[in-house]
């Protein structure tokens, strides 16, 4: 496959910040801008964002460790959930008291990080649900299969071209509960394509994924930048980050404590000490002690 | 025993109002339940205000037969509205618990002393048929549906189907709605509008992430297998009088019944379940009376009667674990454990 040949390369947006980078840093063009978002669950704060702005056309990885509040954050930002307090806008537009599906509609796009396969749908008819421009899916208009036929052909024409990128063109008449979690992964991405969005929130898109499929999904997502898109995702996998992200936010106990381009943020204190531990680097066999290497050598 | 008479009333149930009825709300709760994946366990009160609102629509207020149905039809998508508006937007379970409740309180408002003037309270409502109706009270003013009916009297048909020009007239009637209502939920589960409520069925976040208004989609699934439930309702009361004995809770279980012996997420399931389901009910309420008269079985007649709901309630259990998708059901298209 040419994808190592292209991965191994992805060409970095840099200089997307004005002036000196701390967490919650002005970017230079921002498509999503949350300021002073908070999200309280009882006497629990999981959310408390002072500022934070996603540079457009760039890949933005949003990292910290577990219950740092990274999901209900992207949950707030989509609709998904209400904050107690808080802005937050997506094209300059205010996104407070707009339900869920509404932002879907003005291009901001999410996926789950527990995966919504339709189960019991097809692939097609999956793809095909993702489609925002369908007239027949008015009740009205449903009944007259001459006003949304030749649609639902295009549309299909289109579903067909994404899952083949996908290489899920061969499934496309089978329930998608037949699907392994992988290519539920890639289906539910591949169905958030079909919204034409401007901005993909992917919540943890590898998690659960081997090897060879993460590095087509990483293809994917650089794909979406090529086009123009903006992505958005939640990862842990920090090797998939640094090779991807063009800027990396780094959430702990609901707040930003850092933000920066991968390799700059990764070296951070505070980054180490709350979220990668100071053994990244090293095998897991030498931190626990039950393999010694022979040499301490990186490879990357 | 007479095993050819048995056969032949239980024949007769095939083209029966009430298996047509059955049938229409049986429909109704394959939209909610097999697409939508909406819980609904008091079709017995739509059903009831399609009942009911068409005899009232004709003694209270004074309409026209075919404009008293539209009052039966208009009270349940009121009833529907009241319904959704609170509980559409929380988990599916709390539909199932508000819905029995609220066909109860339907159901008591029907009997209740209080309004007889209107419902009749426990004697129900009758004479809103017009001349040749099932009962000796007149009409008030002209024009009932039975006035309506352009069918010589006389006796028409072949046996089991043997019958005069009223019952015929209930019967095309019946099948005209049955087969327009088929014909409109076949359209309407095959196009994109049926695709959205089968993908809000599967996971409504999701659908909700892509840009559909769920809660609209979920209102407009609550409506229409709402007023399929009160059309049932119509065609029962165009039959026969109206009581509020007949919209108990247990009618709904029975149409679940039908509904899943034919298949929840199928548009013909509900009518092949209802045509079973009764022909069954009819078959077994006959044969084991006939049974214990011949001494075969140690219980009185009415007892032996009794025994087909044991039956009945033994089928359904069978069918839920062992056929979750009903006859025409494709078995990976709807099975309940996930």
């Amino acid at each position: 496959m040419s994808s190592s040949s292209q991965s191994s390369t992805p060409i970095k947006s840099t200089g997307l910040h004005v002036g000196e980078i701390k967490p919650g840093v002005a970017k230079k063009d921002p498509i999503l801008v949350a300021d002073g978002v908070r999200r309280q669950f009882g006497g629990l704060v999981a959310v408390d964002v002072a500022h934070v702005e996603i540079p457009r056309n760039a890949i933005t990885a949003l990292i910290g460790p577990n219950g740092a509040g990274k999901t209900t954050f992207f949950n707030l930002l989509t609709g998904f959930d209400t904050p107690n307090e808080g802005k937050w806008s997506f094209n300059g537009k205010s996104l407070a008291g707009v339900s869920a599906f509404k932002v879907a509609r003005m291009g901001l796009i999410r996926t789950f990080q527990l995966t919504k396969a339709l189960a019991l749908l097809t692939v097609m008819d999956n793809m095909k649900l993702g489609s925002t421009e369908q007239p027949g899916e008015k009740l009205g208009a449903s009944l007259f299969p001459f006003i949304w036929k030749k649609k639902d052909e295009e549309i299909e024409t289109q579903a067909i071209e994404i899952l083949t990128r996908f290489k899920l063109d061969t499934k496309k008449d089978d329930f998608a509960a037949s699907l392994s979690g992988g290519q539920r992964k890639l289906l539910e991405m591949a169905r958030a394509l079909m919204t034409k969005p401007e901005l993909v929130m992917l919540d943890e898109p590898m998690a659960g994924v081997n090897p060879a499929l993460t590095e087509s999904l990483l293809e994917h997502i650089l794909n979406l930048k090529k086009e123009g898109m903006t992505v958005l995702f939640v990862e842990h996998d920090m090797h998939m980050v640094r090779h991807i992200a063009d800027w990396v936010i780094v959430m702990a106990e609901g707040r930003v404590v850092a933000e920066g381009a991968p390799d700059e943020v990764m070296k951070n204190p505070a980054v180490i000490d709350a979220y990668l531990g100071s053994h990244q680097d090293t095998d897991l066999g030498t931190v626990t002690g039950r393999i010694t290497l022979p040499k301490k050598g990186k490879d990357s | 025993m007479d095993f050819l008479g048995i056969l032949s009333s239980t024949a007769s149930f095939i083209l029966d109002p009430t298996t047509m009825a059955y049938a229409l709300a049986g429909l109704g709760l394959a939209i909610h339940f097999g697409f939508a994946g909406l819980l609904n366990m008091g079709m017995a009160g739509f059903m009831a205000l399609g009942a009911y609102g068409y005899a009232i629509g004709i003694l209270t207020f004074g309409l026209p037969w075919y404009l008293a149905a539209f009052v039966g039809i208009g009270a349940s998508i009121v009833f529907a509205l009241i319904l959704g508006i609170p509980t559409l937007r929380l988990r599916g379970d709390y539909l199932a618990i508000v819905t029995i409740a609220a066909a109860e309180i339907i159901r008591l408002l029907l009997l209740t002393a209080v309004f007889t003037d209107v419902t009749g309270s426990a004697d129900g409502l009758t004479g809103f048929n017009g001349t040749g109706g099932t009962v000796t009270n007149p009409t008030p003013g002209a024009g009932g549906f039975n006035d309506a009916n352009p069918i010589p009297s006389g006796e028409y048909g072949f046996e089991p189907f043997l019958d005069n020009e009223r019952t015929w007239f209930i019967r095309i009637v019946g099948m005209l709605i049955l087969v327009g209502a088929t014909f409109a939920v076949w359209r309407l589960v095959n196009s994109p509008w049926g695709r959205v409520i089968k993908g809000i069925r599967e996971d409504e976040d999701a659908v909700r992430s892509l840009g559909k208004n769920v809660f609209a989609y979920k209102m407009q699934a609550l409506v229409i297998g709402g007023v399929l439930g009160s059309l049932g309702g119509l065609l029962l009361a165009l039959s026969t009088n109206v009581n509020s004995s007949v919209y108990v809770t247990s009618l709904t279980f029975f149409i679940w019944t039908a509904l899943l012996l034919g298949g929840a997420a199928t548009v013909f399931g509900p009518l092949v379940g209802s045509v079973i389901f009764w022909t069954l009910q009819a078959f077994l309420g006959l044969v084991f009376p006939a049974l214990a008269k011949a001494g075969l079985l140690p219980f009185s007649g009415i007892q032996a009667a009794q025994i087909r709901f044991i039956i009945v309630g033994v089928i359904l259990v069978l069918l839920v674990i062992f056929r979750p998708q009903g006859i025409f059901g494709n078995k990976k298209e709807l099975t309940f454990v996930k």
